[in-house]
């Protein structure tokens, strides 16, 4: 076990590596000078005196392997620059938003998984009646829902038709109801059509026709064997789903005006303001390869047959 | 057996269903500027913000521009982009599994690794620093899903190489004394592209759910280019008073993605089945 940690935290650190490498590359490449960016962003005037000195501040006149070598130096230390707009450091930036995003994801995930674990039982054990059918097919419009679209129409119906909520959303648990909503109702679909086509694989497997013929109770079956088993699938789902979050993030926190992640990214890319943004991509990435990693680890746990091999 | 024959015609007649649909969708955007009611973006002070009636018939945005030519220019952007966009990476994507499978070593590590750190990447957020970077516009919107829309078909074509090349058919031509090239084209390609075919076509909603997320974001598709996501975006704020500017795009948006999304599911279903004879 601990040898396949080490494995994988070696193959991590190459990918973070490589990902470092291709965020600087990215806006390294962002057209525009980077110099004249930062003095826009502060609203000096640009002269070629000041830009000069600027350009030799930021360390722009070195060759781009130095440079990298230089922020990626300084990246594994904590440092991930300042923003251009205010002088202030990117990772105290991203450290007063990651917490509301937090907050946002796993509370738009603990929504997604208590709607669609218990209705994709129902569908798997009722399989080809009319709930099934019809949650069916409600699971399948909303994953075609775009989170952008979900957002406004929750908002116009929930806030300008039935004004049961304010539209700038609170910073409390209230407020994070709309967003957290917004976020896990294309979750739901893709969480439900999902764990059914497990549960039923699960269903269809010889162990419970065999504690079905030894008299085992059927509720005892599902609870205790096939939802166990399932378990490692869903793990995987939800482990994976981590990656949408941070994309849709941005559209929510940017909709609903929450001051998380996803936001900041937004602002910074209005702003031009390339370091935050670097920052926001740096560390979004490094979460996701995170999180697949202990998904990994989990499954090991969880699954002998895994562990064998 | 007689089951399976059964359930086999029932998803063909759902896939040509579907197929007729899109089909349909696509000639409505090739032919909309013939059908668009008004001039899409004619603005009009006289009328705006003003409620669907006999002239506009999903009312105006708060330019007084007809928000039904609106959205039927709309379609163009949307499904050329979304399909174009599958294409291309498609291809791409396509072409370097291929060579990384065939030919192994240096170049299949290379290739691979570099879709390792791609997928690294939660799936939107290189999009979106992509566009943001670039600015708007349609084709730097492409080519910000792009980014890492090609390494999907990567592993599957390279995975799929891997399967084939040593069946007796594959050596058959190998004897045959064929270049690479032609093996790979010829004897190869027409067997894995089953699978290839199955995530293209799912992919289709999703490059458009994309590229719609990033131009409401004000970094895809701009005005006054007609476009589903930005008009929705353009027209919240006045979703009190012209709730018709959003919901009309709104209602186009899900009602096309849901289409495509149905195509996808058709294909891998009569592909599925055909699979298991």
């Amino acid at each position: 076990m601990l040898k396949y940690i080490a494995k994988r935290l070696l193959h991590l650190a190459g990918i973070l590596v490589a990902v470092s490498f291709l965020t600087f590359l990215l806006m390294y490449l962002a057209p525009g000078d980077a110099a004249v960016k930062k003095l826009n962003a502060q609203g000096i005037a640009v002269s070629a005196e000041v830009l000069e000195k600027t350009r030799a501040d930021m360390g722009l006149d070195r060759p781009f392997l130095v440079q990298y070598g230089d922020w990626a130096f300084r990246v594994l230390h904590g440092d991930l620059g300042a923003s251009y707009k205010d002088g202030m450091s990117v990772a105290g930036k991203l450290g007063k938003a990651v917490g509301y995003t937090a907050v946002l994801a796993l509370g738009s995930l603990a929504l997604a998984l208590l709607v669609s674990l218990p209705l994709a039982l129902l569908t798997a054990l009722k399989k080809d009646s009319l709930p099934d059918y019809l949650l069916r097919f409600l699971s399948f419009v909303a994953n075609s829902l775009p989170n952008f679209l979900i957002s406004v129409l929750l908002m116009y119906f929930l806030c300008v038709k039935a004004k049961l909520l304010p539209v700038v959303a609170e910073k409390n648990l209230k407020g994070l109801l709309l967003p957290a909503a917004a976020l896990a109702i294309p979750m739901m679909g893709r969480f439900l059509r999902q764990f059914r086509a497990e549960i039923l694989e699960q269903l269809g497997k010889d162990y419970v026709s065999a504690a079905r013929a030894r008299g085992v109770k059927a509720r005892y079956i599902l609870f205790r064997n096939v939802l166990h088993n399932a378990s490692i699938s869903i793990l995987t789902i939800v482990g994976l789903s981590v990656g949408t979050l941070f994309g849709g993030s941005v559209v929510i926190e940017t909709v609903f005006r929450w001051p998380g992640l996803g936001k900041l990214a937004m602002d910074a890319i209005t702003n031009r303001d390339y370091p935050v943004l670097q920052g926001f991509v740096l560390f979004s990435a490094a979460v996701y390869v995170l999180v697949n990693l202990l998904t990994d680890i989990a499954y090991h746990r969880i699954d002998p047959r895994v562990r064998q091999e | 057996m007689k089951d399976r024959m059964t359930v086999g015609k029932r998803n063909r007649l759902r896939l040509f269903l579907f197929l007729g649909l899109t089909g349909l969708l696509v000639l409505l955007s090739v032919f909309a500027p013939l059908l668009v009611p008004n001039d899409p973006n004619a603005t009009n002070a006289l009328h705006m913000n003003e409620a669907p009636g006999r002239d506009f018939p999903l009312g105006t945005d708060r330019y007084g521009r007809c928000v039904c030519s609106r959205v039927l220019m709309g379609t163009r952007t949307s499904i050329f982009s979304a399909v174009i966009l599958v294409a291309v990476t498609f291809v791409f994507g396509t072409v370097l599994g291929m060579l990384a499978g065939w030919f192994g070593g240096a170049a299949d590590a290379l290739i691979m690794r570099l879709t390792d750190v791609f997928l690294a990447f939660p799936q939107m957020v290189p999009a979106i620093a992509v566009a943001g970077i670039l600015g708007g516009g349609m084709f730097n919107a492409m080519l910000a899903m792009g980014v890492t829309g090609w390494t999907l078909y990567a592993r599957l074509a390279r995975a799929q190489v891997l399967a084939l090349r040593e069946e007796a058919y594959v050596s058959a031509a190998r004897l045959t004394g064929q270049g690479a090239l032609s093996i790979l084209l010829k004897t190869l390609l027409p067997n894995m592209l089953g699978p290839l075919v199955v995530s293209a076509s799912t992919q289709i909603g999703t490059m458009m759910i994309g590229i719609a997320g990033l131009s409401f974001l004000g970094i895809g598709v701009t005005e006054p280019q007609a476009e589903w996501g930005s008009m929705i975006s353009a027209s919240r704020a006045y979703l009190q008073l012209a709730p018709w500017a959003v919901l009309a795009p709104a209602g186009a948006t899900i009602c096309t993605v849901m289409v495509f999304n149905y195509l996808g599911d058709c294909v891998r279903d009569v592909l599925d089945v055909e699979g298991l004879r």
